[in-house]
């Protein structure tokens, strides 16, 4: 491995940024490698242009699925290993529903952080177990935290807060995106979005409304319903 | 390659050269799954894993070579059930390793 490539890919481990490498493990240029960011063009040892491309392309495809493994090209066997982001939960509103949600998040593997500007909303005393608190807008908030491998919960309940983080949330890379609210919050809700400009394709991604059917009450078993919910989608099921 | 990050900076602020071992393919059951990785350093450090336990030695061995020789190989330890137990590969499955050298500079 290259020292130049070793020290990128380092840094964006380091940093948590989806990042893929490929290498080839036999036939001719055995040991070049490309690094494969998405976004960014490609850094190659290969020089056959058409090749890389074809690599590049699978290789985002694999990061996307948290897949790796080896692909053959003509003679060529290349090895793809991705480095998708942590598994990330992002609550919009620190509400009751996210202290348990953050709860439930941690020992499945997510990562947790909560978004409220509303100060006496969002304090390390209730979200002590948090990964991160963001005072900030939702759409501010949003920006450059979503992946593939993200959920994001919007629980504010209030429409000025709710749409700019599903308009945001709802085009971009997010797994899962949730907005609590019953059928009739959300009927008003699609025709919001709607008249924002989303299209029927990115409206229909939202789940909504949220959790799955177990007939939560408490803020407890909403959160419970909620998480079952993102496991459900992380694990390719449509419930 | 997380979990071998901290061993390869600590052996290279110590001017140790470092190869790098990746399980790239496997088949039938093995104990660790494809993207696992051992490090290891010309002093002898060790780092990581690519099997329980059973094939690290040769491993160990095929890294040392690559940081001599500066050349990058892919190695195959595939283990017939009736011998598994003998050879070390308990699971009786077929691992690939590829072993890589990590350059000092371009």
């Amino acid at each position: 491995m290259q020292k130049t490539i070793y020290t990128r890919l380092r840094d964006l481990i380091t940093r948590e940024q989806p990042v893929a490498l490929a290498t080839v493990v036999a036939g001719d240029d055995i040991g070049a490698q490309v690094l494969i960011q998405p976004d960014h063009a490609a850094v190659s040892m290969l020089t056959d242009t058409a090749l890389v491309g074809l690599v590049q392309q699978d290789a985002l495809a694999m990061l996307l699925r948290g897949d790796q493994g080896i692909q053959t090209y003509g003679a060529r066997q290349i090895f793809i290993e991705t480095y998708p982001p942590p598994a990330t939960i992002i609550m919009v509103g620190a509400v009751h529903i996210a202290v348990a949600l953050t709860t439930f998040a941690k020992p499945l593997g997510f990562r947790t952080i909560v978004v409220d500007a509303r100060g006496a909303f969002a304090t390390n005393e209730r979200f002590g177990h948090a990964d991160e608190l963001v005072h900030a807008w939702p759409d501010e908030a949003l920006q450059g935290r979503l992946h593939s491998n993200t959920a994001v919960v919007v629980l504010t309940h209030d429409p000025k807060l709710d749409d700019p983080a599903l308009l945001v949330a709802l085009p971009s890379a997010a797994r899962y995106v949730g907005a609590l609210g019953s059928s009739k919050t959300q009927a008003a809700r699609v025709i919001r979005l709607r008249e924002a400009g989303l299209s029927d394709d990115q409206i229909a991604r939202l789940h909504a409304p949220i959790g799955l059917p177990i007939g939560g009450r408490t803020p407890e078993e909403i959160g419970l319903s909620i998480m079952a919910q993102i496991v459900a989608v992380r694990n390719g099921k449509s419930l | 390659m997380r979990d071998v990050v901290d061993a390869i900076d600590t052996w290279q602020q110590r001017g140790e050269r470092v190869a790098i071992a990746t399980v790239v393919r496997t088949l039938g059951s093995s104990p660790r799954g494809v993207g696992a990785k051992m490090v290891v350093s010309d002093a002898g450090n060790m780092a990581g894993s690519v099997s329980g336990g059973c094939i690290e030695g040769a491993v160990f061995t095929a890294c040392q070579q690559a940081i001599r020789t500066g050349q990058a190989t892919l190695m195959h330890f595939g283990v017939p059930d009736e011998s598994a137990w003998e050879v070390g590969l308990a699971c009786g499955g077929t691992i690939d390793v590829f072993i890589e050298p990590l350059g000092i500079s371009e």
